[in-house]
């Protein structure tokens, strides 16, 4: 991490890249889901997140105050200034981890933008006013499918308790707090991560009892590498030469 | 047990006020993810303020073999339209 960062731009960047890569992975789903009618809920749930990343990414481009636009924050940078946390530039799998990765992050999603309605930086209390609503709903679809597979089919609950097992020592990453997340927090502009992690945890151990589905034991969770740009997986340049080719291919292209 | 989940009547209410409209239908296992379905298939670009979805099999419908003796004998009987009255000006439209 860049120490002379300005730590509202830092923590701005980690909302809004959140959002747009799972946006990003979510959408691939598009024409590919299991039924029709999921198919169009996790566009529309893309689609959410893609909203959500262009009100936080067009914030963050005024408060650096370098011109640059949420569009190119998005599309003209490289792996390593990318903020988000692991969790959400992991790949797809099959549907139950999609769905169990979404049902993870929505929970933090929404009680972090519920916090933040109370924001000392009115235009952060501003959007998060309108995104609170939306990832309520996330939460409710998200939650409702994680209890339905659990408590479903030997196969369905087989596959969504590998999902828990893949993704639980990565759902970790989102509670770690560092300076950024310090400094937001004594601002009284967004809330320290860690002050959100016992309604997580309860909210989201209830659900993952009724789905029938076992917590991993395992201590065990990744550091925070994602959120300050150490280190992302893999998986993260390849979503970029995806989402960012046109950009790339046809500099400044609109349409 | 059938693997394909039941089918869902939609009804929509555009605006209060309005009675609730069938939209068109979809999949769900149960009401409540019917419920979701219908909002995230059928109220995208802000078309409803409350939905209402039935189990397919659980609507009654007339027979089309049956429309003669339902639906003629009404064709036949104008004086139950409320067509002979002179409505004032002053109501306006109605």
């Amino acid at each position: 991490m860049t120490q002379k960062s300005d730590p509202k731009f830092e923590a701005l960047l980690r909302l809004g890249d959140n959002a747009l890569i799972l946006g990003h992975r979510v959408s691939e789903w598009c024409g590919h889901a299991p039924v029709l009618e999921e198919d169009i809920a996790l566009a529309n749930t893309a689609l959410d997140l893609l909203g959500q990343t262009s009100l936080w990414l067009e914030y963050a481009g005024e408060v650096e105050g370098k011109g640059r636009s949420a569009d190119d924050i998005a599309f003209l940078r490289d792996a390593w200034d990318f903020r988000n946390v692991l969790l959400v530039e992991l790949p797809n799998g099959d549907f139950g981890q999609t769905i169990m990765r979404q049902y993870l992050f929505d929970v933090f999603n929404r009680l972090n933008l519920e916090a933040m309605k109370t924001s000392t930086d009115t235009r952060i209390a501003e959007i998060a006013e309108k995104a609170a609503k939306e990832a309520a709903y996330h939460v409710e679809r998200s939650e409702g499918t994680v209890i339905g597979l659990g408590d479903g089919t030997e196969e369905s609950h087989r596959r969504i308790q590998d999902a828990l097992n893949i993704l639980w020592p990565y759902a970790q990453e989102l509670f770690i707090t560092d300076e950024v997340d310090e400094e937001m927090a004594k601002a009284g502009v967004i809330p320290d991560p860690k002050s959100l992690q016992d309604a997580w945890n309860a909210e989201v151990r209830g659900a993952l009892a009724e789905a029938t589905l076992e917590v991993p034991e395992a201590h065990f969770g990744h550091r925070g590498s994602g959120k300050d740009g150490r280190m992302h997986t893999e998986h993260l340049g390849h979503i970029l030469t995806q989402m960012q080719w046109l950009q790339r291919a046809y500099p400044g292209q609109e349409w | 047990m059938s693997k394909e989940w039941p089918l869902w009547e939609i009804f929509i209410r555009g605006q209060h006020g309005l009675s609730h409209r069938h939209v068109g239908s979809l999949h769900a296992p149960d009401a409540e993810t019917a419920i979701k379905n219908a909002r995230d298939v059928y109220t995208r670009r802000n078309e409803g303020v409350s939905i209402w979805v039935v189990e397919a099999a659980h609507i009654t419908a007339t027979a089309p073999g049956d429309k003669g003796p339902i639906f003629e004998p009404s064709e036949s009987k104008i004086y139950r339209h409320p067509t002979f009255y002179d409505i004032p000006d002053e109501v306006g439209h109605m």
